[in-house]
């Protein structure tokens, strides 16, 4: 049975533009549970699904960086994956450049997979072990632009330089496990890139390294990006880091956006008190700044049989009777900044 | 040994052996843990931070073995022990809480049966009932209602499963817990919530923690005191304050502004040039030095003492102690 969707508003959040790369909307993935034959004979044929992500609108311009943040199991890499054509959403659609990337033939989604490349968090899983750095970079050199041997050594040559595996020649024999991870996520990076992509998912791609080393690959991701000209789907839980390179962020809960806008609306004047908590949860790296507010109560619920009404009631410090009865849709509470909360404007004040 | 040290390591050396050679991941280091607090341990991978850690209760096995250097815990050296002995140490007066909980606990037993055997392991005298009566009030404490006693690891979410093994530690009202990355793999509110948890523990049971942990942030947020590593050694002792406010060591300098703060006005991070040494061959003189933005002809040869530079605060660097040998030697 279909679920209510306030829908009209959240379309408001994704008003297509000629400067508008990614249009998601109204996406939902819902993953099934496995059960037993009895369980589903019982359940009278409904099989119950973890609602990864259950209904979320967004657009993404050309040449920015789009934050998308929230903790684990809010499905922010679920639309990562779904926005790459990696996996089929149960509902919605999402227009890649002004096409529906549901119409698309296998063949057509292979062609168009050159403009969108994805790096994922843990370089040493994303590399195959017995190939050598040059041939995993050589690998979509080939598919998508030339199989002339010579070409293909001088591009993939060409964008080792650039993110700073110098000298070039002597990092193309290398394996994987012969090069530090910094280097290996620089590797990845590289392979992400060599086909000049339009969009690029980067999902938790700072994760694994070390403090010194995040700052050297998010300068580097950010010098590429200015000099290709890309756009960044930035997959995120980190709200720090995500500070120092996002223009736009969205933060999800279970499944669903509470909130999306400019980067400094959001972390400045952010009306949805889930938000607010997480903003408030990061820890600051200077002890005159320790933390005072009460976190919100329990842990977040399963994504199996979310709470009705705002996912976030039973945790909310302003949730009242309603809060659990009507789903609150985003709405647009400040020029470009949307909330998904009936009560935002008490904490806009 | 002063009354208010609860933990005194001294020119501790920790090596693993390896096919390439011997490397020393924790390099003649002393350190001071005071009674009560809690201290954070930080570096980045590899600089021996969580085998100083293991150290302290001689958990090393196989490649790793303590090369040198005296564990002064509570008035004696854990290194005059006997292996036998070890275990009175070990889980009842220093416990353990490790990154991943889940390899910690045994997946077929109940967490009940956990909290009761370890009890009753190291204190057989106490009944069923009393054991499980302490553990009921303990996880209680720890907010997990005593319902959940009945329930297996794999029932509870990453933030109990590690409120678990904080009351494992507890449960034989141990002195000192030593927590390795408790918090990396949390999600933020959990580790917000878990670090209250550390400080009401501090507060309520003098309990002494040592914080070991890659996230600068988080030590700002609990630690009395931190102590900062790089390759194997100690660069940098001090109060949080003092630390954050004043880094004495090149290295903690680059390494506090390269870390990302939320409530920074600042759009650049610092971008620290180079890697950490490997440490089968580590550079000669101070071990920071290829990377040093201030590094000075001596520090090349000459290894830097880890000495103070003001009051408490201790560093490994020889800006200080050549600006002090200078001194001397006008007043000499």
């Amino acid at each position: 049975m279909a679920e209510p969707k306030p829908i009209a508003n959240e379309i408001a959040a994704s008003v297509t533009g000629p400067d508008d790369l990614v249009q998601v909307e109204n996406l939902r993935k819902h993953f099934p549970v496995q059960s037993g034959f009895l369980a589903s004979l019982l359940n009278r044929g409904h099989i119950p699904a973890v609602k990864a992500v259950d209904g979320v609108s967004f657009t993404i311009r050309k040449g920015e960086v789009f934050g998308l943040a929230g903790e684990s199991g809010s499905g922010k890499s679920t639309v990562g994956r779904l926005i790459l054509g990696l996996l089929e959403p149960t509902e919605g659609r999402v227009v890649f450049d002004g096409t529906d990337l549901g119409s698309l033939s296998p063949e057509t989604m292979r062609r168009l997979r050159s403009r969108m490349q994805v790096i994922f968090q843990d370089p040493l899983a994303s590399l195959n072990p017995r190939m050598t750095i040059g041939e995993a970079i050589s690998h979509p050199v080939r598919i998508h632009i030339t199989n002339q041997p010579d070409e293909v050594r001088r591009v993939v040559i060409e964008i080792l330089n650039k993110v700073g595996l110098a000298p070039a020649e002597q990092f193309y024999d290398k394996y994987p496990h012969q090069i530090s991870g910094g280097q290996r996520q620089r590797v990845v990076i590289a392979r992400a890139l060599v086909t000049a992509p339009d969009l690029v998912v980067a999902d938790e791609p700072i994760a694994m390294a070390d403090v010194s080393v995040r700052a050297l690959l998010l300068d580097l991701m950010m010098r590429l990006k200015e000099e290709l000209n890309l756009t960044y789907l930035f997959i995120t839980h980190d709200l720090a880091t995500a500070k120092y390179v996002c223009d736009r962020i969205a933060i999800m809960y279970l499944g669903k956006m509470c909130e999306v806008g400019p980067l400094a609306d959001v972390y400045e004047y952010s009306c949805h008190p889930y938000t607010r908590a997480l903003l408030e949860a990061v820890p600051v790296p200077d002890p005159r700044h320790r933390r005072k507010e009460p976190m919100p109560a329990g842990e977040i619920p399963s994504a199996i049989n979310p709470p009705p009404g705002c996912h976030f009631h039973p945790r909310c410090p302003i949730a009242r009777e309603n809060c659990s009865v009507e789903e609150p849709a985003l709405r647009e509470l400040r020029p470009g900044h949307f909330v998904a909360c009936h009560y935002a404007e008490e904490l806009l004040k | 040994m002063p009354a208010d040290i609860l933990y005194s390591v001294r020119n501790l050396t920790v090596e693993y052996k390896t096919r390439a050679g011997v490397v020393r991941a924790v390099d003649n280091v002393s350190l001071d843990i005071r009674r009560g607090e809690i201290l954070g341990l930080v570096g980045e991978s590899g600089c021996g931070k969580s085998t100083l850690g293991k150290a302290l209760m001689r958990l090393h096995t196989g490649p790793a073995s303590i090369a040198g250097g005296e564990l002064w815990f509570d008035g004696r050296d854990l290194m005059k022990l006997s292996e036998r002995e070890m275990p009175d140490v070990r889980g009842a007066e220093i416990g353990m809480v490790f990154q991943d909980p889940m390899t910690s606990l045994n997946p077929v037993q109940r967490i009940l049966d956990h909290l009761t055997e370890t009890i009753q392991t190291h204190e057989p005298e106490i009944s069923d009932a009393a054991a499980r009566a302490r553990s009921e009030e303990l996880v209680e404490r720890l907010g997990i209602r005593r319902e959940r006693l009945n329930e297996y690891p794999h029932q509870m979410s990453g933030g109990m499963r590690q409120r678990v093994m904080i009351s494992l530690a507890l449960a034989l009202r141990a002195k000192l817990v030593i927590a390795d990355e408790p918090t990396t793999s949390l999600d933020v509110i959990v580790e917000a919530k878990f670090l209250d948890l550390l400080k009401e523990l501090q507060k309520e049971f003098g309990l002494t923690i040592l914080l070991i942990t890659h996230n600068i942030g988080v030590v700002a947020e609990v630690a009395d005191r931190v102590a900062v590593m790089y390759a194997a050694k100690m660069a940098e002792v001090g109060d949080v304050n003092e630390v954050f406010a004043d880094p004495k060591h090149p290295y903690t300098q680059g390494l506090l502004k390269s870390v990302p703060n939320i409530r920074l006005e600042e759009a650049e991070l610092y971008k620290m040039e180079g890697a950490p040494p490997n440490l089968l061959h580590p550079p000669a003189g101070c071990r920071f030095n290829p990377r040093c933005p201030f590094v000075m002809e001596v520090c090349r040869t000459q290894e830097p003492a880890f000495a103070p530079v003001v009051g408490d605060h201790y560093a490994s660097c020889l800006l200080y102690q050549e600006a002090g040998m200078k001194q001397e030697r006008l007043h000499g």
